[in-house]
């Protein structure tokens, strides 16, 4: 479980990047944190293993205020994926890159193997295994570090801006296993712009905006409230626009799943024949 | 990243800035010169406190004090190293000359920390590059030159992501013995050189699909020209520098510890 409680964070350049924030994560629970570029999506998520500090604040995790430990220690629960996967990929091969948190962590080399062989089976690398992360596209950069770090099976698992740059048939995979991880217990925390990503996976929504949180709450209800996502400079998705204008013909307005709305649709016409 | 903070240009209007880049650049060559020529305390203080009114004048006061903490560190470092190697080898000194002579060493590497930070404070890339330029240096060399200097900031804040993207993987930097230590750096340093390689083959072609180099002959919007505050700059710093040089060759300065018997 992550506690913040009136958490504030100024950089040593002086930016103020978080203002007062107060959340409480569950166990096992699905968040997306949403907002405009500079918001302190980031900012907020490296409290989360203790990478930055408050400036003023708390951050406890498991009950732990994030001051007390080391950052090897709580990134051993908390596993933070980074937006640009050339911000960690050095080793030779694929294979190397995913051992080496499993290494720093000391896991012996029984166990190492095995979960080599499970990250790179769960995002489609096996094929790359000996292959210099450096010769992949960005895409499957991203999943290698995707792979570094779901591989120590860490608790909670958060990711920053992970549908960047990858195609609708890896965004699809990409969001079947996050369900999947968060079906088996793990709690999971997206940063993202990608609102027709969020709208499918339905998660609940922290909305950012300034160095606060300006709202949160379910995808359904906040993905729906146009006046605010207008505020966080994000724009609703698409069905809900068009649900949005269809209101008018008594259709519910707060839709934002696709077959929900297929049914819906579906059973309007049926009415209507 | 807060130690460059002391160095990178702030965009700010005072005379400091306006000041060409050429009168500052004869200014910290002297001011350098005559913190070398000199290892007593008295004069050292004094090249130091007369830094502080183009300080205060440039705005920079705080980037300046975060100049003066970063080196911090570095500064006690040469106290100790300056005091130990005295204590041990200098035979019959008092402990306060040996004091006083390491906190002459420590006070003249902060006169050059403060004069290169006054520098590049004030001074854009752009204007060196300028300067550069107008001196008959080839264009190519001044522009390698300027990018290498506005990449500085940016590469210092990707070590600092890259830092953070390896600790989230359990990379623990103080960890092990010397050679492990060493060793930790590896995965940060491949990926800051695997970028910054990629980013400037991504500027080469970017510049060339521009048509950089098409025309021999560059024009530039602004000139360079020295003006009265630049040869006030310039005459002051010749100033010091004559009577830095007359003084170390003509004048026994003394000693706080001779001054005060101690
Ligand atoms: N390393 C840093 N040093 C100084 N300021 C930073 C740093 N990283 C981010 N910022 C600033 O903090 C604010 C929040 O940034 P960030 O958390 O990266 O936002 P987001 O991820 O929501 O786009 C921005 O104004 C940004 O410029
Ligand atoms: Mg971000």
């Amino acid at each position: 479980m992550i506690v913040m409680e009136n958490v504030y964070f100024t950089y040593p350049n002086g930016v103020e990047a978080l203002r007062g924030i107060d959340l409480k994560i569950e166990d096992g629970e699905f968040i997306a944190i949403m907002g405009q570029n500079g918001a302190g999506k980031t900012t907020l998520v490296k409290h989360m293993n203790g990478l930055l500090k408050p400036t003023r604040g708390r951050v406890l995790v498991d009950g732990v205020e994030t001051t007390k430990v080391s950052v090897a220690k709580l990134a051993r629960k908390v596993g933070l994926v980074f937006q640009n996967p050339d911000h960690q990929l050095f080793s030779e091969t694929v294979e190397d890159e995913i051992r080496f948190a499993l290494k720093n962590f000391g896991f012996d080399e029984e166990t190492i193997k095995k979960r080599v062989d499970w990250a790179l089976n769960l995002l489609d690398l096996e094929r790359y295994r000996n292959v210099s992360p450096f010769m992949l596209s960005g895409g499957e950069r991203k999943r290698v570090a995707l792979a570094s770090v779901l591989a120590w099976d860490p608790s909670i698992i958060i990711l920053d801006e992970p549908t960047i740059g990858q195609d609708y048939r890896q965004k699809e995979r990409l969001r079947q296993f996050i369900m999947q991880l968060n079906q088996q217990g793990k709690t999971i925390i997206i940063v993202t712009h990608d609102v027709e990503f969020v709208a499918e996976c339905s998660p609940k929504i922290l909305l950012m905006r300034e160095g606060k949180i300006i709202a949160e709450g379910e995808a359904r209800e906040i993905l729906t409230d146009e006046p605010l996502l207008y505020q966080a400079s994000i724009s609703m998705p698409e069905i809900a626009k068009i649900f949005k204008n269809l209101s008018a013909f008594g259709l519910p307005s707060k839709v934002i799943d696709v077959y929900e709305a297929a049914n819906i649709l579906y059973e309007r016409l049926g009415d209507a024949r | 990243m807060s130690i460059f903070d002391g160095f990178k240009f702030r965009s700010e209007s005072s005379p400091i800035h306006e000041m060409d880049p050429r009168a500052k650049f004869i200014y910290v060559c002297i001011l350098f010169s005559s913190a070398i020529i000199f290892n007593n305390i008295i004069p050292l203080l004094i090249l130091f406190l007369i830094q502080m009114p183009i300080v205060f004048l440039a705005k920079v006061q705080r980037e300046w004090l975060r100049s003066m903490k970063a080196s911090a560190l570095f500064a006690t470092l040469i106290f100790a190293m300056n005091f130990i190697s005295l204590y041990f080898y200098a035979g019959h000194e008092t402990l306060c000359s040996i004091t006083e002579r390491s906190a002459a060493m420590t006070i003249r590497f902060l006169v050059l920390i403060q004069t290169f930070s006054i520098f590049f404070l004030t001074t854009s890339p752009d204007m060196l590059g300028l300067a550069l330029e107008q001196s008959g240096i080839p264009y190519e060399i001044c522009f390698a030159f300027t990018t290498a200097v506005r990449f500085v900031p940016v590469l210092a804040e990707e070590a600092q992501t890259i830092i953070d993207a390896q600790r989230a993987r359990g990379l623990e930097l103080e960890s092990g013995n010397i050679i492990k230590r060493i060793r930790n750096y590896i995965p940060i340093l491949i990926p800051l050189i695997v970028n910054a390689i990629r980013r400037s083959m991504e500027l080469a072609e970017t510049m060339e699909s521009r048509a950089w180099g098409a025309v021999k002959n560059r024009t530039n919007l602004y000139a360079l020209r020295i003006k009265g505050r630049d040869i006030l700059l310039i005459v002051s710093s010749l100033i010091i520098l004559i009577i830095s040089v007359y003084t170390s060759i003509y004048i026994r300065v003394p000693s706080i510890t001779q001054m005060m018997h101690c």
